[in-house]
């Protein structure tokens, strides 16, 4: 994308019918580090990778437990991640007063994204830089949602926002198909691995994600990091085995992921995605 | 024209009664279960008891559509809390919420005679006792509701230091073993259901330790 003299303020369309500040909001959200969700028939899992500034200051919270059921992670503009959190527990809070049972996952999905649409048509305002994966139970069963700054929001069986998601969309696409029906430990694991993936060749370790979990019976909670770690160790040592055999493939995928980046640019607008 | 006086009041009372006594590493706190209007009983199987956080649980006698609402808002208020601040509310920091949300309808109270039991943040037993409109204060022991005036004078025979001006300075908090004092609070509301028509039917009992929290019941006089 390059500067036009369309892009000043979010109200200005284009000649070819795009929101130039939207889609730079968009881009906000690939900028943040990477945050990924998968779920099962019964089970959601939520992980973030953790970066921090220096090695002196602490990281960033990117994942919000919202109610029992909901919890979020977040990638981009953190602050605006910790408003609309503070949003959506204060809906759930009040929904739960008025109605004595838990808000649909669903329900908060769109007052988010109404929420986000709204700025994207007021010229005092700048819509939201941050993208969310809401994770959350209801009546129906297990959901992963993701909102983005645009106003829209999908649901998903697997998906990663953030910088180098990519890698770990690769990964959760070959996979997918088995998540439906998979246990909850495994699909932590998973969710382990497809962090892994897009920290391309750093050492994974407990300290440098986070994993947080929801479930049929278990409300959302963060794991503590003593748990992730075990968990790491188990198939680090399987992985190490499968690992030199692994990377040509994956630095293949990566870069033939760039050139259709680069094509999409100029012709389709970023949100038909 | 004369002024005109309401003819529709927006309160009841449902009567009962609650207590609570506080103890060196724990806390006793009772309410009767039955709800009454006017000379009629409602039900005989009715909590006024309410946990708000870990360590913090409320009697309350009075209104109970009012009381409910407050144990409403004040566990809405407590969630609040607990994600801003990744832990539970210490029974200090309830109690003066408690205080605010209820001076805040100072002009529209809720009809709510509240007592508050805990455990403090060293692991000792803690007492608050309320009025309608917010004022409190910590004590050793408190009683609230139409037993109340049977009950208090009791209590204050039984637990009460000899006097405030006595060295060495008495704690707040009796010394009485936690199995002593369910049996106070046991025989005070066999007692008190001889003489108050509105205590009876049923006493609830939750004891609060470093064990966690442990409900009781005990059967009263139906009449």
């Amino acid at each position: 994308m390059f500067r036009n003299q369309y892009d000043t303020d979010v109200t200005t369309w284009s000649p070819a019918g795009r929101l130039f500040q939207v889609e730079y909001a968009m881009e906000a959200v690939k900028q943040g580090s990477a945050a990924i969700g998968l779920r099962s028939k019964t089970h959601v899992v939520l992980g973030c990778v953790n970066k921090a500034n220096s090695e002196l200051s602490s990281h960033q919270k990117k994942i919000f437990k919202v109610d029992d059921h909901i919890g979020v992670a977040i990638a981009g503009l953190t602050a605006d991640g910790r408003v609309l959190s503070r949003y959506m527990r204060n809906e759930c809070i009040n929904y739960n007063f008025t109605y004595e049972s838990p808000l649909p996952v669903g329900r908060l999905v769109v007052q988010l994204a109404d929420k986000a649409q709204v700025c994207t048509q007021r010229s005092w305002k700048r819509p939201y830089g941050v993208g969310l994966l809401v994770a959350g139970l209801d009546e129906s069963g297990a959901h992963l949602y993701y909102n983005c700054p645009s106003g829209n929001y999908f649901e998903y069986q697997a998906f990663a926002i953030g910088s180098r998601s990519q890698a770990a969309k690769t990964y959760l696409e070959r996979r997918f198909e088995n998540f439906t029906d998979s246990s909850r430990d495994d699909l932590v694991k998973d969710a382990i691995t497809a962090i892994r993936e897009t920290l391309q060749g750093e050492t994974l370790k407990s300290s440098i994600c986070t994993i947080a979990v929801v479930g049929i019976g278990e409300p959302f909670h963060i794991l503590d990091q003593g748990t992730v770690q075990q968990i790491i160790d188990t198939f680090e040592i399987a992985a190490e085995q499968e690992g030199p055999a692994a990377e040509p493939d994956a630095a293949e995928q990566s870069a033939a992921a760039a050139d259709q980046g680069g094509s999409t640019d100029e012709g389709v607008a970023p949100m038909d995605i | 024209m004369p002024k005109q006086q309401a003819n529709w009041s927006p309160y009841d009372n449902n009567g009962g009664s609650c207590v609570a006594i506080a103890g060196a590493d724990y806390c006793v706190i009772a309410a009767d279960t039955r709800m009454s209007t006017g000379y009629n009983i409602l039900t005989r199987d009715y909590s006024k008891i309410c946990k708000l956080a870990d360590k913090c649980v409320m009697a309350s006698s009075g209104f109970q559509a009012d009381v409910k609402a407050l144990q409403k808002h004040l566990a809405a208020r407590h969630l609040i809390y607990q994600h801003q601040h990744n832990k539970q509310m210490s029974c200090p920091a309830m109690a003066q919420l408690l205080s605010n949300t209820l001076y805040y309808k100072r002009f529209f109270p809720y009809y709510s005679f509240n007592v508050l039991g805990g455990l403090d943040n060293e692991g000792k037993g803690c007492v608050f006792t309320y009025d309608a409109v917010g004022s409190y204060e910590k004590v050793g022991y408190s009683s609230q509701g139409s037993g109340s005036t049977l009950i208090m004078p009791f209590l204050d025979n039984q637990l009460k230091s000899p006097s405030p001006l006595l060295l060495p300075v008495q704690d707040a908090v009796t010394p009485l073993a936690e199995a002593e004092a369910v049996d106070l609070v046991k025989t005070v509301f066999a007692s008190a259901s001889e003489r108050d028509i509105y205590t009876g039917d049923k006493l609830e009992i939750v004891v609060i330790n470093a064990d966690g929290i442990r409900r009781e019941y005990m059967d009263l006089r139906k009449d």
